[in-house]
């Protein structure tokens, strides 16, 4: 599994060679040290970018390393090509040279510099480009590991169920039940975006404790009543998404504090923290699997539910438990894509438990249950991140990009298939 | 090797240098067999000794490395199941292939429905019927295949391969879940094939069985025939040592146990009509037989003890305290255990290591706060595996690839390490070879040589006679009989009881 996500990865990377254009404070710096290199301490320097917040920063870099090296900074331009032609004009018209312009490489193609028969175009410094995947930039990688996030967070439950033998079809509208929920309480009960934080995670508890009961619905069902799990969570799947319309009045709502963003905008130690959030969950879910009574005992029933029970597992106790985490982290994944998106919506969730009931099969478990790993699905939500944000950097077209995931998918299990029949 | 005269020219069957290898294993090594027109061919071994893969070869499962296979002299190469039937080879195999939900005339003909895809009922149930009354025994053909016994499901396996028009049949353990009464029918029919020039290959643990049926025997060990001759010159002693390659004393080792006080008492204990009122005993290292016919409630009585059914009516005491028993965990608890009869499908996790198995009911000995201590776990259990001498080759293989004494060997440790007070045998020794038998009949003495309580139920006569200390039998449900003077009982005084 590993492997053929690291295929993947090279061959992304392969396909999304580009040259790429250094930008923020890094490049400022260079093109400081390069004016300073060509021009020593007596050039008269202009430096022209944009008023991006990348371009700023390389603005301000390129301004401080320059003066900081005795160079004369005779002004900066943050903004168009016009405001670069003004600041010309008044330095030039002030008497002054302008021996070279830091500029980057969207400035530097402005023809603005030619109007000026002593500046010309020739006079721009520009950041080095270099060669790079656009697939392995750091920015791409963590808009895809920001996207995963949700699936694979809502796939641990999952893949605990499957291994039960068991299915959930119910965690899509879960995810709209928990975001649309715990909306309508912040929003009605709370004071919507003046909610204080105490009232946020009350909300939050509410959305996720909702679809935990849920959960235990499915559970007992499946328990008590012996109805198959297939079934009992196709009932809660319309269920919990006719009853998520309902509340909303199928509407979105977005008034939500913004510190409610923070779930699943903000970054810890330089990490999104959706993806935190997910390593610290797939941490102690592989815990409980590998190593908790808890989890051996999902194991077995999987495998034998008789023979579990005739060991003296308790076989309800523990599929109730499984179901209810299951819908505690669907709902935990409506609560941070509400967070994502800034608003509550019965929209969300749609067709997750297919993306994530892919992702969990992809990742080596069985439906048969008692077989499987808490990693093998997350390397499987990231084969089909993966291949989807390729496909969508290499402009393969969406009509495409469904049927190739669907032939990935079988072929997934396939290759599982044919390499549990060899060895 | 003999030749036998008969035979001479052409056999029905010959398998001749049969090899074959698995990763990491030979399993058969130069294999010989010759089967004659209406010849019953019994098969020994211990498991383990290369039968099974024999038999898949003629089933078309496996394809021998190196050999030649051939039907009334001429060479075949049976590649796959369809070609061994249409080659006229019917197999039985000890796990039956049939379709819990289908019913018994639509599993026959599963498969060979003629005429453009439709179904002819009328024809097929006739023609099923036809079959079953052949065979002598009357099976209720629109019930669903899952919801017979075990003894009515083999039946309908044979009837399947008589469908067929098989010229040899290979029964695997056939009798292992018939009571002697369907065994005895079981071998009229043997007989009857016979007489219409059907060969047999007859796979059996139990050596009276093969001497009562058999022409010949055929015993291997590891991979290689070490003998084959007349049944009537071989004696049941030769055979077994040769089975298992040294001498063996006694079938069944010999106890004394010292009986004491009441440990387990069971009162009027009853369950719809499968049980009904059964009241009884067991003292502190007693052996308790259990006998009776398939679905005399032998074993419905021992999961209503453990649990694992709910008791309509009456009481459990262990030791004097009554016991309330609504779960398997609960009668673990309270110190009772079930070894039950069918390993696969109820007392293992097939696709779990043999450790795991070992712990599943010890986890919480082998762990705190729920975080389990597999260190703790695996030294447990790495005693019970020098112990009972169980074969594996370390703690992680699969319960799936054991044999079925090493299974049985891993069920039991995970019982006794549980330290059960009372321990439920339900056929013990099924499936299981001669050597491993032994083993397990000495660790039954054993348990009752430490003062517990055992119930052992089984079918085979010998062994309740040659293990207990006090036997019960069973019909529909009651308490038949009970046989104090083990000693000078015998097999017809016990059959008698059963049929009551």
């Amino acid at each position: 599994m590993i492997f053929m996500l690291l295929m993947l990865v090279i061959l992304f990377s392969l396909l999304t060679v580009r040259q790429q254009h250094p930008t923020g404070a890094s490049a400022g710096n260079q093109v400081a040290k390069t004016i300073f290199a060509q021009h020593g301490k007596e050039a008269h320097v202009l430096v022209v970018t944009r008023s991006t917040d990348e371009d700023r920063a390389f603005a301000q870099a390129a301004v401080k390393r320059l003066k900081a090296s005795g160079v004369d900074v005779l002004g900066e331009v943050n903004g168009s090509a016009a405001d670069a032609r003004k600041a010309m004009e008044s330095i030039l018209s002030e008497g002054k040279t302008i021996d070279a312009i830091a500029a980057n490489h969207v400035t530097a193609k402005w023809t603005v510099y030619d109007r000026f028969p002593s500046v010309g175009s020739g006079k721009c410094v520009t950041p080095k480009p270099y060669t790079w995947p656009n697939f392995l930039k750091v920015s791409n990688l963590m808009g895809v590991a920001n996207q995963t996030a949700i699936y694979a967070i809502i796939a641990i439950g999952m893949t605990m169920v499957i291994i039960t033998a068991g299915i959930d079809l119910s965690v899509g509208s879960l995810v709209a039940l928990a975001s649309v929920s715990s909306a309508i309480f912040i929003r009605d009960y709370c004071g919507g975006a003046n909610a204080s934080l105490f009232m946020i995670i009350a909300g939050i508890l509410l959305g996720i404790g909702i679809c935990a009961a849920a959960g235990s619905f499915n559970g007992l069902m499946v328990t008590a009543f012996q109805i198959p799990p297939f079934i009992v969570t196709l009932g809660m799947m319309m269920m919990a998404s006719g009853l998520s319309f309902r509340l909303a009045e199928g509407r979105s709502i977005p008034e939500l504090p913004s510190m409610f963003f923070w779930l699943g905008r903000g970054v810890t130690f330089g990490v999104p923290n959706p993806v935190l959030l997910m390593l610290i969950l797939y941490l102690i879910a592989h815990f409980i699997m590998s190593r908790m009574v808890f989890g051996r005992y999902i194991y077995s029933i999987g495998g034998n539910e008789e023979a579990a029970r005739l060991s003296g597992v308790p076989v309800k106790r523990v599929l109730l438990a499984v179901y209810t985490i299951c819908g505690a982290l669907a709902g935990l994944g409506g609560i941070m894509l509400t967070s994502q998106l800034s608003a509550g919506d019965p929209k969300f969730g749609l067709m997750y438990e297919l993306e994530v009931i892919a992702a969990v099969v992809v990742g080596g478990t069985s439906l048969m249950g008692g077989q499987g790993k808490i990693f093998g699905t997350l390397i499987g939500a990231f084969i089909i991140a993966v291949i989807k944000n390729g496909m969508n950097l290499t402009d393969v077209d969406p009509f495409n990009q469904k049927i190739v995931l669907g032939a990935v998918l079988t072929a997934a299990v396939l290759i599982d298939r044919l390499k549990r029949h060899a060895g | 090797m003999s030749v036998r005269p008969s035979l001479a020219e052409s056999p029905l069957l010959a398998m001749h240098g049969i090899e074959k290898s698995f990763p990491g294993v030979r399993a058969l090594k130069g294999v010989n067999l010759t089967l004659g027109r209406g010849e019953v061919l019994a098969l020994l071994g211990e498991n383990g000794a290369g039968k099974s893969t024999l038999i898949k070869m003629l089933g078309g499962v496996y394809l021998p490395d190196a050999g030649l296979i051939s039907i009334d002299g001429i060479d075949v190469q049976l590649s796959n199941p369809s070609e061994a039937i249409a080659t006229g080879i019917g197999i039985i195999y000890q796990e039956f292939n049939l379709i819990p939900g289908l019913a018994a005339w639509e599993n026959i003909f599963l498969g060979r429905e003629t005429s453009f895809g439709l179904v002819q009922r009328t024809e097929e149930r006739r023609r099923a019927e036809a079959l079953f009354a052949k065979i002598g025994v009357a099976i209720p053909i629109d019930v669903p295949c899952g919801e017979l016994s075990v003894a009515q499901q083999q039946i309908v396996e044979i009837a399947k391969a008589l469908s067929q028009d098989v010229r040899l049949i290979v029964m695997d353990e056939p009798s292992a879940a018939l009571t002697p009464q369907e065994v005895s029918r079981l071998f009229e029919v043997i007989r009857d094939l016979k007489r219409s020039g059907i060969g047999v290959i007859y796979i059996s643990h139990r050596l009276d069985e093969v001497f009562e049926i058999a022409d010949h025997v055929l015993i291997l060990r590891d991979g290689e025939v070490v003998g084959e001759s007349a049944t009537e010159v071989l004696t049941r002693q030769r055979m077994i040592e040769m089975m298992v390659g040294r001498e063996i004393k006694n079938e069944f080792p010999k106890h004394q146990h010292t009986i004491k006080g009441i440990r387990l008492a069971v009162n009027g204990l009853g369950r719809a009509n499968a049980v009904r009122d059964v009241s009884f005993e067991i003292h502190a290292g007693e052996v308790l037989g259990l006998t009776g016919l398939v679905g005399a409630g032998r074993s419905e009585t021992a999961r209503l003890i453990f649990g694992a059914d709910r008791a309509d009516r009456g009481t459990i005491l262990l030791d004097g305290v009554a016991l309330k028993i609504r779960s398997p965990r609960d009668a673990i608890q309270a110190g009772i255990c079930l070894l039950t009869e069918d390993r696969k499908s109820q007392g293992l996790v097939l696709d779990a290591s043999v450790r795991e198995n070992f712990g599943l009911p010890n986890l919480n000995e082998f762990s705190a706060c729920g975080i389990i201590k597999e260190k703790r776990e695996r030294s447990a259990f790495a005693n019970y595996v020098d112990r009972l001498s169980i074969k594996i080759p370390n703690q992680e293989q699969l319960a799936r690839n054991l044999s079925g004494g090493n299974q049985q060997k891993v069920v039991l440790a995970k019982w006794m390490e549980k330290n059960a007070e009372v321990v439920i045998f339900d056929e013990p020794t099924r499936g299981i070879d001669v050597g491993a038998k032994y083993e397990i009949y000495m660790l039954i003495n054993e348990l009752a040589s430490q003062g517990k309580a055992i119930l052992m139920i089984s079918s085979e006569l010998p062994e309740v006679l040659g293990m207990s200390d006090r036997i019960l039998v069973m019909h529909e449900g009651r308490i038949t009989g009970e046989v104090c003077d083990v000693a000078n009982a015998t097999q017809q005084e016990l059959m008698e009881l059963a049929v009551a």
